[in-house]
């Protein structure tokens, strides 16, 4: 079957896609979006996290004709204008030294992102609660919860500034 | 496979009707699961999310009619007054990308004893709507599961919506999992007190074949209840009815053995979660509740 | 205590918290790992596995697979070029099952097809007929009168000295004299203890792309610990030589152990150069838990004999490692865990027997912690019980039998290098306690994330205890027992847009860790430049070993120091004949390379790179050794058999359900050291990811498997869980830096140490907290309400 949705703000078509396939398989291998991680395809690790409509939801659950019409945003639409400079949570992620082999990344940030757009002053409990879908095998979360503090007083400065 | 799309309710039935064994899509998060592990290959998915109406719910004087797929988000964010029981079940669902996908419809249709949704939904009282070219069905949710995995659907039958008992009291929700989130139930366990007809109600999940009530649990209590006079002047609940209450409860399960925990451990907890949910329900009761009141 | 690293100073260089180079790629999703990779043409590849944990295959029939649309190859044991077999120290794994399976999911025939569903479908269509075998599955069974062999024609190095041929390897340690030690004896604890099988869980599951190539060879694409490791053994399966065999790192996400072995490296390989097109194959989760070696499972029996003023007399121990069907790393984790097994204390008298077994359960290898880590669960819960025997505190029982510098181990060896035990468990000891009761909020309803069940309401603080525990561990650095462990770097220096830039090639595996980001630091360090470029890990370099037994920063990264003090020294010699003449510092000052220029060490800026280098460039490669270690005597388990030790410590607060069993890590202190922190931020990120791994260890983590079947009953993140955010508490870390003036800078491996002490420190805080002696690790909820 053919799908039409908008990706990262960019209309986007695939075509021959088999009905069970996920909305994780279209991005990944027929869109050239890898950004978004085949962790466990089975909603257990939040790292093909992606915002269907605005909501963050596992890519794997979607079937790939639920998007039909949808907007989605990836990990490589996060970023002001989909290039070049990172979006703040992106950069607070490298600075915090939240980033070990990465995997994970792209879906925390996805979660992360939206947290901090919802709550932009959150708690510790905020932030656990808010990634508590999203697994880590490297850091321990410490530097990840370092993170989202640091991208959350780097907005609070911004505006006081 | 085919991947039908209806745009109403009307032709989801009539390509329910067409294709008997297409398999209802809405969250995906169970359907995908079994898609992606290869343990489904169904002829046909029939896609429900662009039937806007099954992600909206009217609140009666009675109860709540709430769209199959209401996602679990909203109804956290939105009927916790209403619904308090079935939002605090939905905290426990999965993890946040989860709740903002699955749905209460979902977890009927699917019909697993570990369902999150189902102790919240015995214990408060619901009814099932389910729709065919047939016509529409109210189908009790105590009698909606029919074994493992299996319910009282017929094979052109899709669940439009459950209807919801409105909270008049108190009610609590109560999981064990081997983690402290996005965690399947070891077993669950749901109250709800029903000040206006001076019942209680329960809900028991991952314990049984299939979710169940434990009615003699129920019985009892809402006896000692009555015998104390507790509903009228909110005193305590006799330790002894609570604990027997918890045994009842503990009774009421039929639990196996297997990876998530054993049969032993389960109606231990069950029994636990039973009494420490009737305390802070009880508790709720005398505080916020009438029996304040009463009480001064 | 010396650093070694005194008058170091380059910005961007060793000891400053530098970012990591792929950070960027990492956090805007562009980062490729294996799994990501795509090529024109391209074609999946999915292997069909076996059901059945030890059967005979009785036929295969791949007709009707082949004749499915979409297919271009399905290759069993028949279709197998060359040699049959690999493994990384005995060559006992078939590429595919040759007549019978001996595990749960066993490789059995691959497919390759156009799309990964029509591949699925292929395979399904794919005949097997098995007949079932008698499985084997612990100790008794498989050294039991007429027990099945799982190998039955062994010639490998160990079976000569094998007292069954289901066991793999046996390694005695043996000092002193037990026996006359135990007639001393004034309190003597013996105890059973038993560890799970914990699976390593990396986030990027196996993956890989092979590419056939014009001269006949193929190039892989692939997420390894190891690529010269993964050259040797998939060049004489495709039967071609190993320069025909090109291997490139792509992104790996994650490793811990799992991928020290091959998994899909030698199939994907293999149906590339079936088809002519290029294959990728991708793991799913379900696979992946059958696709990898997880970490031993373990039955450990100890018993120790103190006098009354708390001095350890004696230590016997029985430690017996479950291999599963196929040899792995069994032998070199049976070294660690006899050579470990007494942990970082002075015991004049131990007797250790610590052996792995052949069974048809799922097989174990490389984890994180490598056998130190169940024979330290079995330790420090011995140490605890001996403190309780003699009404002593238990940290202070360990501080007076800590081994310090200096000290002899069981193997004979002195420990060469700082070993501050003791300090390290009064540093954890001496760190603030984490406020009690704080799910209390100001409101009154309790804060659900800070209670044991967490999100699940089940406690509003009923039944809730808190407990505290400590325990210390002892992990030996480096491959060990003879390997010749070395790593291979090249670096260059030349000019690059008007400035020195330095460009370090290595065939290290970054697997997540920082190498990359701690090759960089030392180039800017030792060649005084602010700009490196790392290129991609491959095999057109030398080996660089395996991204395993926290060895990398030292090994790899003792190569790139070596190297780029080669490079330097070169470089000194452009300069000296370019101005020597002109200034007589060349000749008689030690100069330095800082800021881009020579200098001398008194300060005096002798010249620019930029003008000493000019067109020219600078390139050394050499292989570099840490200090040779020997092999364990077979009887006496005698010898120098590691090069480096490293220590951490731990304090664990729990806070138990004790009605229901549930736990709550609410707080996990850690100290250890480190000898010279290299990468303050990054060495942060190990300790804390490495204690998180042995907090799942303790109360989550476990690869069930039916022991009536020996069938895997929970390969998939339902069910096998690792700890959440909500899971995992604050991890306060105090990083100790006393160098080992043996290793480059001073430093001392860092991966594995914390994951040890980790696990006994939690449980040791659950034991407080129950009262109940917890035997087993993961603690279920089971075993702590005696249900």
């Amino acid at each position: 079957m053919r799908v039409n949705f908008t990706v990262n703000g960019r209309p986007q078509q695939a075509d021959d896609v088999w009905e069970g396939e996920s909305l994780l398989y279209v991005l990944r291998e027929r869109l050239g979006l890898p950004g978004s991680k085949n962790a466990c395809e089975q909603g257990e690790c939040g790292s093909c996290t992606v915002r269907l409509d605005g909501v963050p939801v596992c890519a794997c659950l979607v079937a790939a004709g639920q998007a039909e019409g949808r907007e989605v945003v990836t990990v490589e639409g996060l970023a002001a204008g989909g290039q070049g400079e990172l979006a703040p949570v992106q950069q607070a992620f490298i600075d915090a030294g939240a980033v070990q082999c990465g995997f994970c990344t792209p879906g925390l940030l996805v979660v992360a992102d939206d947290l901090l757009a919802h709550t932009p002053q959150p708690s510790d409990a905020d932030i656990r609660e808010a990634l508590s879908g999203n697994l880590c095998r490297c850091t321990g979360y410490e530097k990840i919860l370092d993170a989202v503090r640091l991208a959350a007083a780097r907005a609070g400065a911004g505006q006081e500034g | 496979m085919d991947f039908l799309r209806p745009t109403g309710w009307e032709e989801a039935l009539a390509l329910k009707a067409e294709h008997p064994t297409a398999v209802p899509i809405a969250g995906g998060t169970d359907v995908m699961v079994e898609i992606n592990f290869d343990h489904r290959r169904p002829q046909q998915l029939l896609d429900l999310t662009r039937i806007g109406e099954l992600r909206t719910w009217e609140t009666g004087e009675e109860s709540v009619r709430l769209g199959a797929a209401v996602p679990y988000a909203r109804i956290i964010g939105q009927l916790r007054t209403e619904l308090p029981g079935l939002a605090l079940a939905a905290r426990t669902v999965g993890s946040p990308q989860i709740r903002n996908r699955g749905t209460v419809g979902g977890n009927l249709g699917a019909a697993s004893p570990a369902g999150d949704a189902h102790p919240a939904l015995l214990a408060a009282g619901a009814v099932v709507e389910a729709g065919s070219v047939r016509g529409t069905r109210m189908i009790p949710v105590d009698s909606f599961y029919t074994g493992v995995k299996r319910n009282a659907l017929a094979p052109d039958e899709l669940i439009r919506a459950v209807h919801i008992q409105r909270a008049d009291g108190p009610q609590q929700f109560s999981k064990v999992g081997t983690r402290n989130a996005m965690v399947i139930a070891v077993c669950a366990f749901g109250l709800a007190l029903h000040p206006r007809t001076r019942t209680v109600r329960t809900g028991i999940g991952s314990a049984a074949p299939t979710p169940v009530r434990a009615v003699a649990a129920e019985e009892f209590l809402a006896a000692a209840l009555e015998e104390g006079r507790c509903w009228d002047t909110g005193r305590p609940v006799p330790p002894s009815a609570a604990r027997q209450f918890a045994e009842l409860a503990s009774g009421a399960c039929s639990p196996i053995d297997d990876v998530r925990g054993s049969a032993a451990y389960r109606r231990r907890a069950v029994g636990v979660m039973a009494r420490r949910t009737l305390d802070w329900a009880w508790h709720e009761y005398r505080t916020d509740g009438d029996g304040v009141q009463q009480c001064a | 205590m010396r650093d070694l690293t005194q008058g170091i100073r380059a910005r961007g260089g060793i000891g400053e918290s530098t970012l990591r180079p792929d950070g960027t790629l990492k956090v805007s999703g562009e980062f490729a790992y294996a799994s990501d990779l795509w090529h024109e043409d391209m074609l999946w590849g999915f292997t069909l596995r076996s059901p059945h944990a030890h059967a005979r295959i009785l036929s295969v029939d791949v007709t009707e697979a082949l004749r499915t649309a979409g297919v271009h190859a399905v290759m069993t044991h028949d279709d197998l070029p060359a040699e049959t077999r690999y493994g990384l120290e005995i060559k006992d794994t078939p590429v595919l099952a040759d007549g019978v399976v001996r595990h749960h999911g066993e490789p059995v025939a691959l497919v390759a097809a156009d799309h990964p569903e029509t591949a699925r479908r292929a395979a399904a269509k794919i005949k097997v007929e098995y007949a079932q075998l008698p499985v084997v599955t612990d100790e008794k069974t498989a050294t039991a009168p007429g027990a099945p062999l799982l190998h039955p024609a062994r010639d490998d190095a160990h079976a000569r000295h094998s007292p069954h041929p289901n066991i793999v390897h046996r390694q005695p340690v043996v000092r002193g004299d037990v026996a006359a030690a135990r007639e001393l004896a004034d309190v003597v604890v013996r105890g059973e203890y038993e560890m799970g099988m914990q699976d390593q869980a990396f986030l990027g599951p196996e993956s890989g792309l092979a590419v056939p190539a014009e001269d006949g060879g193929v190039d892989l694409y692939i997420s390894t610990q190891w690529l010269h490791a993964d050259r040797r053994q998939v060049a004489p399966v495709i039967g071609l030589p190993e320069d025909k065999v090109r291997m490139t790192l792509s992104g790996v996400g994650g490793a811990f152990g799992g991928r020290e072995d091959l998994s899909m490296q030698a199939h994907a390989c293999l149906l590339a150069l079936r088809t002519g097109k290029p294959v990728k194959i991708v793991y799913n989760r379900f696979e992946s838990f059958f696709g990898h070696v997880h970490r031993h499972p373990a039955k450990l029996v100890y018993e120790h004999g103190a006098t009354r003023d708390g001095t350890l007399l004696y230590v016997r121990c029985r430690i017996v490692l479950d291999g599963g069907a196929y040899a792995s790393s069994s032998p070199a984790v049976v070294g660690n865990a006899a050579s470990l097994a007494v942990g970082p204390y002075v015991v004049d008298n131990v007797d250790v027997e610590a052996l792995a077994l052949y069974t048809n359960n799922p097989p174990c290898g490389a984890m994180r912690g490598f056998g130190a880590v169940q024979a330290c669960f079995a330790y420090e819960a011995q140490m605890d019980r001996v403190a309780a025997e003699l009404g002593m505190d238990p940290v202070e029982f360990r501080q007076r039998n800590a081994m310090a510098q200096g000290a002899v181990m069981p193997t004979g060896q002195v420990v060469d290098s700082p070993a501050p035990v003791a300090e390290l468990l009064r540093r954890v000891k001496a760190m603030p306690l984490p406020p009690e009761r704080q799910w209390e909020t100001a409101g009154g309803a309790p804060d659900l994330r800070a209670l044991p069940g967490g999100l699940s309401n089940t406690t509003h603080g009923e039944g809730v205890v808190r407990g505290i525990g400590y325990a210390v561990g002892i992990k030996n650095v480096g491959f060990s027992e003879g390997f010749d462990d070395y790593s291979t770097a090249r670096v260059r220096l030349e000019v690059v847009g008007g400035e020195p830039v330095a460009t370090v090639h290595t065939a290290m595996a970054e697997v997540g860790q920082g190498g990359v980001t701690v090759h960089a630091q030392i180039a800017r360090t030792e060649l005084g430049v602010a700009r490196v470029t790392i290129n991609p890990a491959d095999t057109r370099v030398g080996s660089a070993g395996s991204t395993s037994a926290s060895r990398q920063t030292y090994v790899t990264g003792g190569a790139v120091k070596r190297a780029c003090e080669a490079v330097r020294e070169e470089v000194l010699e452009l300069g000296r004949a370019r101005f020597g003449p002109y200034h007589p510092a060349w000749a008689t000052a030690e100069l330095l390379l800082e800021d881009g220029k020579v200098v001398t060490d008194g300060g005096e800026v002798l010249a620019d790179l930029v003008d000493v280098l000019e067109d020219a460039y600078v390139e050394r490669e050499l292989e570099w050794r840490h200090r040779p270690t020997e092999p364990f005597d077979l009887r006496t388990g005698q010898g120098r058999g590691h090069v480096q030790y490293s220590f951490a410590a731990h304090r664990a607060v729990v806070e138990v359900d004790t009605e229901l069993g549930l736990v709550k890590v609410v707080e996990l202190a850690c100290a250890q050291d480190v000898g010279k922190a290299l990468n303050p931020l990054s060495v942060t990120g190990q300790i804390q990811g490495g204690s998180t791994q042995g907090l799942g260890l303790a109360v989550m983590e476990e690869i069930v498997v039916d022991p009536a079947t020996a069938k895997v009953r929970n390969p998939s993140f339902t069910d096998y869980l690792i700890p959440t955010i909500l899971d995992t508490p604050a991890i306060p870390v105090d990083i100790l830096e006393l160098a080992d003036e043996h290793a480059p800078y001073g430093l001392r491996g860092v991966g594995e140490a914390p994951t040890l002490s980790s696990t006994p420190a939690v449980v040791a805080a659950i034991r407080q907290a129950t009262g109940l002696a917890v035997r087993r690790v993961p603690v279920r909820p089971e075993h702590l309400t005696g249900t």
